[in-house]
């Protein structure tokens, strides 16, 4: 029997209200259904309407935000006419929120046990009396370890991945009948996330939720959810179930979406989705997605389409969703340019190094206390050739940002070497430096928004290394900016635009060509499409990699996204607490036999496929400081051999050649 | 056309579009009108202004508005018209000096402690803090006992004091820029320290500093009327609304009009500075309250 819808959204519109006075809708015409026992995943790029629309179920908007026309109604309730106090009942009681950085909103100077009083009191009928049994009761649904003895912490005593599991905790105290999730796992790490995944999966299908799922992560979605809505300019592309949405996409956005995610199953760059969605502001005619769609024709730039219901179920909104088919044959995947020859030259030589952060303190200088703590970063030998790019990947704190921060010379080595061309040593901090090995290494930020100057034009921008390496200036200045421009898309017309004018995309293209414009052996890139959309980020790595193909760049390609890594990298390290676990050939990485800690890290990756599980092997702990002997991973190995880990560092184990796993384990059982 | 020629019309057009967006919000328009309708009075005063200021007539003593005085006459039976009228002109003055100076000087040294960071600033800010928690009226009043009145000490130390707010918010805001990525890519590429000063840092606390210097106004004219209320100011005859509700004050009961006009003057051109800042820091970007939801 079909259950009634539990939040029901009909035909909403929402916008706000531009200083000309006119209305600008953010979300048109947008149904939604959620009956409890389904988990609805909504997806589009930034910008499409999503987090709008969940908040929109529980009648909240955001400021400036107001409701064009529809309804929002959750369990028979209008939500959009009720009284405020009723309204403050539902939400945190029968609709519970579980928003972005959720962890990071916990009261910081009040304890876990009392915060999540503090919700039962509010939100439950439990006598005052049971509180202390219902707070333990909450923490150890949620899988958290010790739950007595959590009560009496305070939220930044526990990890990301803790906190996470505790503001979901609070989310259950009322016993919610619908949970909303607005990325619940961003930020965290790809073992936490896929454990945190696991519980949401089980809280649902045990409590029979109505569950909205908001996330740009498919892979997420495609672990918790059975049905999909994608959403694009503030409407409903498609809709489906998770199968039927990611294995075979009706709608051309979406299918781009999908394409544009790299796997660990494929070798090749990620298909690019180009353009960038309409502004809200912008008039609209036709179909919204027309002018990225390879499928779109007149009728398509000139009437919009209606969202048909299919007879298997999903709704499309397009005219040619019957033609979605030929996308595969129209797009050709881009070739990976080819591994570099063995024979090249090193590039760049790390030969044992070691960073710390801490500082003697002065009494221990002064006793000459021996309680040095271990390294940061310890034992890092890598040589890189000439035009290769090695990706460095692990978990937050794994040390791969330092690394990098070392070889740019903005944190000083400890002890080893870095040698660049294998004569020009780079063991000085930055200010020290000939200049003729500084406009050599080059870094890109993860964050175009951060690492672009707010008051600075695209021109200004680009005009920085070409004045202090090659001291253009006038004309000679101009042509090479537009030049370097061209190199990365972009015309001669962004030159005088500052950074706020940019999309995302467009930011880490200036970022590129600002690298690019030193011309430089070596370029760092720290993270730098974790903050972009999947289609941009997509569209980033291809440029990264035809720009290599062109100069012979090398990479350094640091990132927590496996994947990622796996599509742009020739040869990947994987790192735990500062130390190599694992290096070799992109191909021998990613398949067996592994350190154990990478095997954890890949069976945690989420795959937009709901047919694939996670394979969860480590916990999800999360370690400050690595150990002080044995190996790095010894805390946290499912295959831990004994008390040889916790005190000799494991031998390199040269499986294949070039392919080295630092473990105890003996080569045949990896 | 060069880069540098581009960047100056960059400059120009940012100046543009941030006084449309300080136009287009009320608070922007009401302010820079009180404002200007101030300096514009402090300019022209002397030439409209009905009486002349110092002129004595003991008939007129505390003599309610009338056609001939329309805001009525003081103690010694001037006309209250023409002094308020020209009661700002000093105030205006010695602020208008003094506050470019005090966020110059405040700014220099806070940007500096700022980069200086590490023990050295925590040092010089706790003694920046222990001159913030002296009572301001105090400090300027012993400055003031010990030099004498007159324009030539307090300018100096109407600045000197109101520079020292300035350090804080300079050195947060330098803190806050030297933190970024855009800085720290500056320094991989090895530029200089000067030039990572002048092209990145400097442009982006100058926003910053230029609300603060629009706030550090309005609390400077309290003060300099504060001042001249406790007989430290302006010295008579000169007209100025802080004397003058000073003079008036002992007759308030009954010829209230004595105090209502300077208080007029004073208070619209402190809220109309106010009103200007306040629009500044939002057309600036820089104001702490939630921006609209695009």
């Amino acid at each position: 029997m079909p259950q009634s819808p539990f939040i029901d959204i009909k035909n909403l519109s929402v916008g706000y209200t531009s200083r000309s006075g006119k209305t600008i809708p953010v979300l048109r015409d947008v149904n939604l259904s959620i009956t409890r026992g389904d988990s609805i995943g909504l997806v589009g790029e930034s910008g499409s309407g999503k987090s709008t629309l969940a908040l929109a179920a529980m009648g909240y908007f955001k400021r400036g935000l107001h409701v064009i026309s529809g309804q929002v109604q959750f369990d028979g309730i209008d939500m959009l006419n009720i009284e405020r106090n009723a309204l403050q009942r539902l939400r945190g009681g029968r609709l519970a929120l579980i928003p972005q950085n959720s962890g990071q909103s916990l009261t910081p100077n009040l304890r876990i046990g009392q915060q999540i009083t503090e919700a039962l009191r509010l939100h439950s009928d439990l006598p005052a009396t049971s509180f202390d049994a219902g707070v333990i009761d909450l923490l150890s649904q949620v899988r958290l370890p010790d739950p007595v003895g959590l009560t009496d912490r305070y939220p930044h005593e526990l990890s990301g991945g803790q906190q996470q599991r505790v503001a979901i905790a609070m989310a259950l105290a009322s016993n919610p009948e619908a949970l909303l999730l607005d990325e619940p796992t961003t930020g965290l790490d790809v073992t936490t996330q896929a454990h945190i995944m696991e519980l949401l999966r089980d809280l649902a299908k045990d409590r029979n939720l109505a569950m909205l799922y908001v996330s740009h992560d498919l892979g997420a979605i495609a672990r918790v959810c059975n049905k999909v809505m994608v959403m694009y300019a503030g409407e409903t592309v498609l809709t489906g179930s998770a199968k039927q949405v990611l294995l075979s996409p009706r709608h051309p956005y979406a299918h781009g979406l999908l394409a544009s995610i790299p796997r660990l199953n494929e070798t090749s760059l990620p298909q690019a989705l180009d353009g960038r969605p309409p502004m809200p502001s912008e008039t609209i005619m036709g179909c919204a997605f027309a002018d990225r769609c390879k499928l779109a024709d007149r009728t398509c730039y000139s009437s919009s389409p209606p969202l048909n219901h299919l007879e298997t179920g999903e709704a499309v909104r397009c005219f040619h969703h019957d033609q979605i088919g030929q996308l595969n044959q129209k797009t050709e995947k881009s070739a990976r340019s080819n591994p570099v020859a063995a024979d090249k030259d090193t590039a760049l030589s790390l030969a044992n190094l070691a960073v710390s952060y801490s500082r003697p303190r002065l009494l221990s200088k002064l006793f000459a206390l021996q309680d040095t703590p271990p390294s940061t970063v310890d034992r890092i030998t890598i040589d890189i050739k000439k035009g290769e790019t090695l990706g460095l990947v692990g978990e937050s704190g794994s040390g791969k940002s330092t690394i990098l921060k070392t070889i740019a010379g903005m944190v000083p080595a400890q002890s080893g070497n870095i040698i660049l061309n294998q004569t020009e040593p780079l063991d000085t901090m930055v200010e020290k430096r000939p200049a003729a090995y500084l406009r050599q290494v080059q870094i890109i930020f993860q964050n175009p928004d951060d690492s672009l100057n707010p008051r600075h034009t695209v021109a200004q921008i680009l005009a920085q290394p070409l004045r202090l390496y090659y001291g253009l200036s006038g004309t000679p200045l101009r042509d090479r900016s537009i030049a370097i421009l061209e190199q990365v898309r972009l015309g001669e017309h962004y030159l005088e635009r500052l950074p706020s004018q940019l999309s995302g995309g467009e930011k880490q293209r200036v970022a590129i060509a600002r690298a690019f414009a030193a011309d430089p052996e070596i370029i760092l890139c720290d993270e730098v499409t974790s903050a972009l959309d999947v289609s941009v980020q997509a569209a980033v790595l291809d440029l990264l990699d035809v720009l290599k193909r062109q100069d012979g760049t090398t990479y350094i390609f640091v990132s927590h996204d496996l994947a990622v890594v796996k599509a742009i990298s020739d040869r990947v390290a994987v790192l735990y607490q500062g130390r190599i676990c694992e290096i070799g050939p992109v191909a021998a990485v990613y398949s067996a036999p592994f350190h154990p800690y990478t095997d954890a890290l890949l069976g945690a990756v989420l795959e937009p496929d709901p047919d694939v599980a996670p394979r969860l092997k480590a916990d999800d702990a999360v370690e400050l400081s690595p150990p002080n002997l044995g190996c790095p991973f010894q805390r946290r190995c499912p295959r831990k051999l004994g008390s040889i880990c916790e005190t000799n560092i494991p031998t390199a184990q040269e499986i294949a050649p070039g392919h080295i796993i630092h473990c105890h384990i003996s080569q045949v059982d990896l | 056309m060069t880069v540098s020629s581009t960047s100056h019309q960059q400059e120009h057009g940012r100046f543009m579009t941030v006084m449309k967006d300080i136009l287009a919000r009320p608070s922007g328009l009401i302010g820079l009108t009180l404002v200007l309708f101030h300096i514009l009075l402090a300019l022209l005063s002397p030439s409209i202004a009905p009486y002349d200021f110092k002129l004595q007539n003991s008939s007129l003593m505390l003599s309610p508005p009338s056609s001939e005085h329309w805001l009525g006459a003081d103690h010694l039976g001037r006309d209250i018209l023409s002094r308020t009228l020209m009661g700002g002109r000093e105030a205006l003055l010695v602020t208008g000096i003094a506050t470019p100076l005090a966020v110059i000087w405040g700014g220099f040294i806070g940007i500096l402690f700022g980069l200086v960071g590490g023990r050295v600033d925590e040092v010089l800010m706790r003694i920046v803090d222990a001159f913030l928690s002296l009572p301001w009226i105090l400090k300027m009043l012993v400055l003031i006992v010990t030099f004498g009145t007159g324009i030539g000490v307090l300018i100096p130390t109407l600045t000197f004091f109101y520079g020292i707010p300035v350090i804080r918010v300079a050195r947060a805001a330098t803190h806050d820029i030297i933190a970024r990525d855009f800085v720290w890519a500056a320094k991989a590429r090895g530029h200089s320290r000067i030039s990572i000063i002048w092209r990145e840092l400097l442009p982006n606390v100058l926003d910053t500093l230029m609300v603060e210097g629009a706030m550090r106004w309005s609390w400077m004219l309290l003060a300099f009327s504060s001042l001249s209320f406790l007989g430290f100011g302006v010295s008579p005859p000169i007209p100025d609304w802080g004397l003058m509700i000073s003079d008036a004050r002992g007759f308030m009961s009954f010829a209230p009009w004595g105090v209502i006009a300077p208080v007029i003057g004073l208070s619209s051109l402190i809220i109309g500075i106010n009103l200007s800042a306040d629009a500044l820091a939002k057309a600036l970007g820089i104001d702490r309250a939630q921006k609209a939801p695009m």
